[in-house]
């Protein structure tokens, strides 16, 4: 199907299309937002990696440098800083394998449903439990 | 003076008794319609920011305009016949539109110019993190299978009779975006604005009642249950980049895409780079809602009773749900495909919010998600589909218009 004819013969007034130039269209369409997003992809994926390899470096660099101070630096007993708590904040929670992200995430949803501002809540810990 | 027939006079100048004379009566049930529109927009919360101005210009239209006799009509259809018409003397002539039109007429420049829906696409754009697409660029395969609709519909329109041109504003409603959808049917068939704008928004609405169904039918238990994986974090070089790179792709491959996504990734680049926060906040927030009473109120317009209440409209609508039902099975399936060639890793559920209308779409992934499996997390990973159906439904409409729109 000649797509410049089609749309030479509809410019004027949107005419009538034949079943199979439409279903040509329709096909070549779907396809040419596939070619598009495809492409997209992939030049997603390149400056991705790129970006990852570069991280990696700069965290290998920042670990050897980390490195090399400590070994040229006497052992000294580190001190454990205090924790600081934001204001408000109700202390310490525990957490058995459940990452920092989802924890907030779960504190956050409590609290909304709660309709409770969550520096008032008080979380001990939150465990997942597995359906075994 | 003659008071009998200043009173006939006056009778006859009102709105009243146009409703009893040359087809009048489709106006009141226009306005019945823009009623029920009202109605679904304030009280059942259909899109309210758009649908309630869309109603409220259907109202005044059919308030004001019986006929090209209705000098003080807010909006005349018939100057943009005169507009369109190539024999016309005020053939593509504002001038004529401007010194003769009414409120809604000049307003409705802005749409036939192809202005708002770019606005807005600008503050969707400020509005849109693309982080979760970016860190998973697999979702922009979601995005364009959930295309599926438009195309369909496309072919459902021109076998039930519609133009070339017709057909393609039609299936654009399937990419369940509405100014893309607005955008495409002012270029191609804007006799057809009216009845594909409210079919697009009402639908967009009606996304957690259409698709569940859906997504319930074509996923097993077993798929609906995974969790996906977190992923990775993005780094703020690779927003900034993100909307160059997809402005020079997708235009380059598409030109006709340009007032779109060249308008989307200017609002997400202002968003991202981290020195224009006015600029940002001006575009997400007063310019976007400005636009939005603009749009509204003039695409309401566009619902004249004669040229609204026809089979055309009633084809649309039907139409326009296929669409968006085709839409959502297109996302699912390649999303179960997905599933299958990782091993299970992607959640199938998240190939429906490839439909765009974001973050609709989204959170019923999501919701349907917890549904079967209450620690499930999806709302971020199918934000990356739903963006990506955004960038998606764009090239549809600039394929589209490509085709059809010389």
């Amino acid at each position: 199907m000649n797509f410049f004819t089609l749309a030479v013969q509809t410019a004027d007034s949107g005419t009538k299309i034949s079943i199979g130039d439409a279903a040509v269209t329709a096909i070549f369409g779907y396809c040419v937002v596939f070619f598009g997003l495809v492409l997209l992809m992939c030049v997603l994926y390149a400056t991705g990696a790129i970006f990852q390899s570069r991280d990696e470096k700069d965290k290998a660099a920042k670990k050897a440098d980390a490195t090399k101070s400590a070994e040229t630096k006497p052992a000294v007993p580190e001190k454990k800083p205090e924790p600081v708590f934001a204001k408000g904040s109700a202390g310490h929670i525990k957490l058995h394998n459940v990452p920092d992200k989802e924890a907030a995430m779960i504190m956050a949803i409590i609290a909304d449903k709660m309709q409770t501002p969550l520096n008032e809540l008080h979380f001990i810990s939150i465990k997942e439990v597995s359906k075994k | 003076m003659d008071i009998l027939q200043t009173l006939t006079d006056l009778w006859e100048s009102s709105g009243f008794h146009s409703f009893l004379v040359n087809g009048g009566w489709k106006n009141l049930i226009m306005i019945a319609i823009a009623c029920v529109l009202l109605y679904l927009g304030i009280k059942k919360k259909f899109e309210p920011l758009l649908l309630v101005g869309i109603a409220f210009g259907c109202l005044l239209v059919n308030l004001s305009y019986f006929g090209p006799e209705s000098t003080d009509a807010l909006y005349h259809p018939d100057l943009w016949t005169n507009f369109l018409d190539h024999d016309s003397p005020y053939y593509h002539s504002y001038g004529y539109i401007m010194a003769n039109g009414g409120l809604l007429d000049i307003l409705y420049i802005g749409v036939k110019a192809g202005i708002y829906p770019s606005l807005i696409f600008m503050g969707v754009g400020a509005m849109t993190d693309f982080g979760p697409m970016i860190s998973n660029p697999k979702s922009l395969l979601l995005g364009a299978a959930a295309q599926m609709g438009v195309f369909l519909a496309f072919f459902g329109a021109v076998l039930l009779g519609f133009t070339g041109n017709q057909a393609a504003a039609i299936g654009i409603i399937g990419g369940a975006d509405g100014p893309t959808a607005i955008f495409l049917t002012t270029k191609l068939a804007p006799e057809l604005l009216g009845p594909i704008a409210i079919a697009a928004y009402s639908y967009m609405a009606l996304i957690p009642m259409i698709q569940p169904p859906l997504m319930r039918l074509l996923t097993t238990e077993k798929e609906r249950k995974v969790k996906m994986e977190q992923n990775r974090v993005v780094s703020k070089t690779e927003k900034i980049l993100f909307p160059i790179i997809v402005a020079m792709f997708v235009i380059l491959l598409l030109p006709s895409t340009a007032p779109l996504i060249g308008c989307l990734m200017l609002g997400n680049l202002w968003r991202e780079c981290g020195v224009t926060e006015r600029l940002s906040d001006t575009v997400q927030n007063a310019l976007m809602n400005i636009v939005t009473v603009f749009l509204g109120i003039s695409v309401g317009a566009t619902t004249a009773a004669d040229s609204f209440l026809n089979l055309q409209t009633l084809f649309i609508i039907v139409l326009g749900l296929t669409a968006f039902c085709f839409s959502t099975i297109g996302g699912l399936l390649v999303g179960k495909l997905m599933y299958a060639l990782t091993g299970g890793k992607i959640n199938p559920l998240i190939g429906s919010a490839g439909v765009s209308a974001v973050p609709m779409a989204a959170r019923v992934s999501q919701m349907e998600g917890q549904k079967a499996n209450p620690s499930n997390f999806l709302l971020m990973h199918a934000m990356g589909p739903n963006v990506a159906g955004v960038i998606g439904s764009a090239i549809a409409a600039g394929f589209l218009l490509a085709v059809f729109g010389n």
